[in-house]
């Protein structure tokens, strides 16, 4: 078998691919819960380096894993108050926002780490999430090692993406939070509190996003690098562009993007450059974007700031 | 508060409150912020040379906050200028090492051109022309673009066509014809510094003086208007955004030239990123672009002098640097604070009035 044939048959592959696209898929889908709502994100990758930080502190200090994810979905959703609130109130520039929360976060998460564990870094006993085992699915060949034994923030982001699905296009809820995004005069019109659901798309983001970082620091690691995020979250909103703002939108986005990724790894030892296949995910969106495969379109009222009438 | 003032007052409150909140946050940790400041600002302005260096790491941050601006003034956020001027550095580089037989006086501006030319076109070629044809959100387009360029950047130099040889991923020192002279020795001040003054100069001048700026700042200030008074909007999209990588290209290749003098991995830490918190605190404005680029390098500068008289890890900028930008975002919430004041002494008073009837 050629090369490629025995990198593309081998389930291996396909498993790492969905590791991979995990932050990303709940990045994308945490931006898609701010976005629907109005409120521009570009703060994904501060909010998971937050989360994830986070979430090795606490899970470190409490020996409980599932403690450090509580810990980084929490703090996910605290980092984004700080775009909610001047987004909402004082009709602030969402995109200089977002900018602000990103180097905030870099500078706090390596600044602690280096005041609060040295340059030892994060504790070796820190505790991971665990692996799960599905029995039935495990059994089945190929499909068995490709889902049957992934980290349990693998199967809770599935979940999510499905759940999110439901929840933003059929419940009352969801119509009410695109509909703000859409056309908020509208929205406020007929009695819909608009400050209310910005700040709740805006939350739920963001704690989606600390759970991405979660992933990254306890899920695939025990532990806590500077800058570890390394640009996901900008990925992230890629594939939420890329996904046209939802959420199976954003969970194939992401496994494009994973599959590039993973791809590459697997290339690496035949000399194919993971740069270049990095390149892919940001070509792609700017595809997107200027319609060559179906126009990609953001909600009408996305960064636009709404000042509602007393 | 008079316009003028506002734009004085309000960087000014950011910058402090940003000084004060990190301060908080070393205290917190256990560290005598007084001590870190003090240690900040000797770092930075200590000594001569220190000065220089400063100086020196103003020099890309004018440049590139100079096109960042000019992309406001047009109503447009170019977030991807750190790609720009990667690109910029990378063809500087690679003119710079490629002609070594060209005289200094033709080599220096070939290279520079060069850098402008191709910083321009990332920045408005594809940007700009996506959005001026299909709307597609510049904010979008140009972060792409920069995440492009920084990995076409790793390429070349990880085992690609710009890799010097040896195991390093670094490229050739650019040949002395294309090597900007340092003005203070044992410094990285070049002579870099005189093209980021008349950078200034020039920018000023035709965003203020020329019709091609007045129709620029239109564009910016109200779209429709300039549309109906019959100005072309999606070229003047275009020239925003290439002029915007002009600028921030020149700022790449002028650091090759005058500093690094070769292209390595870690060729740029976030220059382009800070470059925009420069021009937001600047308003805009050429001359305070200045002013602001040497206050965020004597940040950057003085943090490693923090880092070692107080143990305070130089990330702390970071942070401060968070925290202004935040603070210049929220430029409503100083008014905003007022009404509530207003509110509440207001509605106080009324209580008096009720209590004494």
């Amino acid at each position: 078998m050629s090369v490629l044939g025995l990198v593309f048959s081998n389930p291996e592959l396909y498993g790492s691919t969905l590791a991979m696209a995990t932050p990303l898929a709940l990045g994308a889908l945490g931006g898609t819960f701010s976005e629907r709502t109005g409120v521009v994100n570009i703060a994904m990758e501060g909010i998971m380096l937050v989360g994830a930080f986070f979430g090795v502190m606490a899970a470190a200090s409490s020996h409980s894993a599932w403690v450090g994810l509580l810990a980084g979905v929490v703090a996910g959703g605290l980092i984004s108050l700080a775009l909610a609130w001047p987004a909402v109130r004082l009709q602030s520039d969402q995109v200089i926002l977002g900018m602000a929360i990103n180097l905030f976060a870099a500078g706090l998460t390596a600044f602690l780490l280096n005041t609060v564990y040295g340059f030892g870094g994060t504790p070796i006993s820190t505790p991971q999430l665990p692996q799960l085992t599905i029995p039935i699915l495990n059994n089945i060949p190929f499909l068995g090692a490709v889902l049957g034994q992934q980290n349990v923030v693998v199967y809770l982001m599935i979940l999510l993406v499905i759940i999110g699905h439901f929840f933003l296009f059929h419940t009352n809820l969801g119509l009410r939070m695109r509909a703000v995004g859409e056309h908020p005069e509208a929205a406020d019109t007929v009695g819909i509190n608009v400050v209310r659901i910005r700040y709740f798309g805006v939350l739920i983001g963001g704690m989606m996003s600390g759970l991405a970082g979660v992933y990254l620091s306890i899920g695939m690691l025990n532990s806590f690098e500077v800058n570890m995020t390394d640009g996901r979250g900008y990925i992230a909103l890629a594939a939420m562009i890329f996904g046209k703002w939802t959420p199976f939108g954003s969970l194939g986005a992401a496994l494009l993007f994973g599959f590039a990724t993973a791809v590459s790894f697997s290339l690496q030892n035949y000399g194919v450059s993971a740069n270049l296949i990095g390149i892919l995910p940001y070509a792609l969106t700017i595809v997107a974007l200027t319609g060559v495969i179906g126009r990609s379109k953001a909600p009408a009222a996305d960064g636009l700031p709404y000042e509602p009438s007393k | 508060m008079s316009k003028r003032m506002q734009n004085l007052m309000l960087p000014l409150l950011a910058v402090i409150t940003g000084l004060i909140l990190g301060g908080i946050i070393m205290w917190i940790s256990g560290y005598k912020p007084i001590n870190a400041y003090i240690a900040l600002f000797q770092g930075a302005f200590g000594n001569p040379v220190f000065i220089a260096n400063t100086i020196a790491g103003a020099i890309p941050l004018i440049l590139t906050s100079l096109g960042i601006a000019i992309a406001f003034r047009t109503g447009l956020f170019n977030i991807g200028a750190e790609g720009q001027y990667w690109i910029g550095a990378m063809v500087g580089t690679w003119i710079g090492y490629n002609f070594p037989h060209l005289p200094w006086y033709i080599h220096i501006p070939f290279a520079l051109i060069g850098a402008m030319l191709a910083g321009g076109i990332w920045g408005g070629l594809i940007p700009g022309l996506a959005k001026a044809f299909v709307g597609a959100h510049e904010v979008i387009t140009t972060m792409m673009m920069s995440y492009i360029a920084i990995l076409i950047g790793h390429f070349m130099l990880e085992r690609g066509p710009m890799m010097a040889p040896g195991y390093n991923p670094q490229s050739p020192l650019v040949s002395p014809t294309a090597t900007l002279p340092t003005l203070i020795s044992n410094s990285n001040l070049s002579a870099g510094i005189f093209i980021a003054i008349a950078a200034i100069i020039v920018v000023y001048l035709v965003l203020f003086h020329t019709t091609f700026g007045y129709r620029l700042r239109t564009v910016g200030y109200n779209p429709m208007a300039a549309k109906y008074a019959g100005m072309n909007v999606p070229l003047f999209t275009i020239y925003s955004l290439g002029l915007s990588g002009v600028l921030a290209g020149l700022g790449g290749a002028v650091q090759i030239m005058g500093v690094d003098h070769q292209l390595t991995d870690t060729f740029s830490s976030g220059y382009g990123y800070t470059a925009i918190v420069v021009s937001l605190l600047a308003r805009n404005n050429p001359i305070a672009i200045f002013f602001a680029s040497v206050f965020f390098s004597a940040l950057s500068t003085g943090s490693q002098v923090m880092q070692i008289n107080s143990g305070v890890s130089p990330n702390m900028t970071d942070v401060i640097t968070g925290v202004i930008i935040f603070f210049v975002a929220t430029d409503k919430l100083y008014s905003y604070f007022r009404g509530r004041f207003r509110r509440t002494a207001k509605a106080q008073s009324e209580q008096k009035g009720v209590s004494l009837s």
